[in-house]
């Protein structure tokens, strides 16, 4: 498929197409997004994709607030990622400031940044399986998800939004008394590691249903500039942790994991996007192993007190970019101090969603309509994350509705294929 | 605020997102699921206002979704109960001087319950539905929608 035949424009179609709105307001997904596609029949010949819905000027606002409130806003880019975006922030202030980070803390970042790779995954593949119909396997995953909540909120006192990295290093331990919880959920993990791979990729009617569904070549994945598990499904070995190691990644080899790890040829589809996603639940599990195991000792912050940390960064001017590999791809963040000033004079954001948004042009061009669902899922997008400046469409009752009929066609699909 | 003994009919409830950050959203879904499991008490998410008891919302209101919102809130049919869900919906929360933001919920339409936490747990959440189900059962006694 050559970039030609991407079709962005509504209303350019032969006289036999029509066109079908969907969203913004998305049951499955829980955030608004616009998709006109242009049909042939059943196949996809064209999509418009319109973002912009979720749109809270956090940049705006953070630079109208000192860097620790602003820290507390960058948790709230998106719930999921509630640690993705504070670790990326936090590096981009402490090389702007030149602040050290105490070997302990990076570690600590670290074990919770990989715990939250886990039950972001594991939320995907749960919403992946709904798309498909299969809510029993939505339920199973989420039910094993709870797991890592359980120990998210023991390590962090909370289940989502765990304000752990402060700049100098992070806001609470992890405590020798409290590693045998986290050692008992990493075996709890691997226990179920092969169930999960053969609920999932040995089953005839998921491999059905998203085998060849939804695929990015390799080519159009690195022309695109896909981030994540999207790029790596596709064969591409990107993954910041690999190729610019930062916290406990660089005492460690992290290798980018594409489909050839499971022994296939990358196709870049809805499929590859599943064994990657679980194989990364695995790669993670080993990673925060290596960090308990290697947990250096030694103080939490480099500079303990609040006041005093507040008067280094007011003092420190200069810019800094931190980039993390949040569970969508690379999050960056960037920011410019100015001394005198509490607040960032700049601060710029830049999600894993908005990278991988090209990506859903060619996934989309030429699958089904009752594919659509669980294509706009494989990307794994997240809207609050990646809604920086945008407009919006009309949200009306018919294109909710259309939503539902789409979620029936998926399914009916699924019944259909499976006899 | 007393409870009804029992519930008289299953609940069905729209999720609407006016700008959250998601957080509130999935611990909605972790209600729904074996966890919490909210559908044994016949409580389930529906995908179009028109089918709904509950309006269940999270996040503060952005420019771009005001008018939806209040369209929503209109093609609900009555009797029916506003829940918010989090901090920001409810008060606006981090999200303050922005310019796109408008405000809490409850100042584009009206609210029965304020469910509060930055995420609310998903405890929270299904207590706020049960509150809410009070407020249905009132309404319906006084023969507000038939
Ligand atoms: S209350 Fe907090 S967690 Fe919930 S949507 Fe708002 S900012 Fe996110």
């Amino acid at each position: 498929m050559n970039n030609d035949s991407i079709n962005l424009k509504v209303g350019q179609c032969a006289a036999t197409t029509y066109s079908v709105p969907v969203g913004p307001v998305h049951p499955a997904l829980k955030e608004p997004i616009r998709f006109t596609f242009n049909l042939d029949g059943e196949r996809i010949v064209g999509v418009d994709i319109k973002p912009g819905f979720a749109h809270r000027g956090i940049e705006y606002m953070g630079m109208r607030r000192n860097l620790i409130q602003a820290l507390y806003l960058s948790e709230r880019i998106c719930g999921i990622c509630s640690i993705s975006h504070p670790l990326a922030f936090t590096q981009a202030v402490e090389n702007a400031a030149g602040i050290e980070v105490p070997p302990r803390a990076q570690y600590i970042r670290t074990i919770i940044g990989e715990l939250e790779r886990v039950h972001s995954h594991l939320l995907w593949a749960g919403v992946g399986a709904h798309e498909l119909g299969f809510d029993t396997l939505l339920h199973l995953t989420w039910n094993v998800r709870e797991k890592s909540m359980d120990l998210l909120e023991e390590l962090t006192g909370n289940r989502v939004d765990y304000a752990i990295p402060i700049f100098s290093g992070v806001r609470r331990d992890v405590p020798a008394e409290k590693a045998h919880l986290a050692y008992e959920a990493l075996d709890y993990y691997k226990g179920l590691l092969q169930q999960m791979i053969d609920a999932f990729l040995h089953d005839k009617s998921v491999e059905m249903r998203t085998r060849n569904v939804g695929a990015l070549s390799y080519d159009l994945a690195v022309d695109l500039c896909a981030v994540g598990p999207t790029a790596r499904a596709s064969g591409v070995k990107k993954d910041v942790r690999q190729d610019m190691p930062y916290l406990a990644y660089a005492d460690m080899e992290v290798k980018a994991i594409t489909p050839e790890d499971f022994g296939t040829e990358p196709h870049g589809d809805v499929y590859d996007n599943i064994i990657v996603r679980l194989l990364e639940v695995k790669q993670s599990i080993e990673i925060i192993e290596f960090c308990l195991e290697n947990l250096p000792s030694g103080e939490l912050m480099s500079i303990p007190k609040v006041p005093a940390l507040l008067a280094t960064l007011k003092k420190a001017s200069g810019e800094g970019l931190g980039r993390h590999e949040a569970p969508r791809g690379e999050v960056i963040h960037y920011v410019r101090l100015e001394e005198g000033i509490e607040e960032p004079a700049v601060w710029k954001v830049k999600a894993p969603t908005y990278s991988n948004l090209m990506a859903w042009v060619p996934k989309f061009l030429g699958d089904e309509i009752a594919d659509v669902p669980i294509i706009a899922a494989s990307i794994d997008p997240c809207m609050c994350c990646m809604d920086r400046v945008h407009m919006v469409d009309t949200v009306g009752n018919e294109t909710t509705r259309m939503k539902e009929e789409l979620v029936r066609l998926s399914r009916e699909k699924t019944r259909r294929i499976c006899g | 605020m007393a409870l009804p003994r029992s519930f008289k009919r299953a609940l069905w409830v729209f999720h609407v997102a006016t700008g959250s950050c998601n957080g509130c959203d999935i611990e909605i879904v972790a209600a729904l699921t074996p966890r919490y499991d909210v559908e044994r008490f016949g409580i389930m998410l529906t995908g179009t206002p028109r089918h709904a008891d509950v309006l269940l919302i999270t996040g503060p209101v952005t420019k771009p979704m005001l008018p939806r919102l209040k369209r929503i809130y209109e093609q609900t049919p009555d009797p029916k109960a506003v829940i918010v869900v989090g901090g920001c919906g409810s008060t606006s929360g981090v999200f303050y001087e922005s310019y796109n933001v408008v405000g809490p919920i409850d100042e584009v339409i009206p609210v029965d319950v304020y469910v509060p936490g930055c995420p609310s747990r998903p405890e929270a959440i299904i207590d706020g539905v049960v509150k809410a189900v009070a407020k249905l059962e009132t309404l319906e006694k006084s023969g507000v929608g038939g």
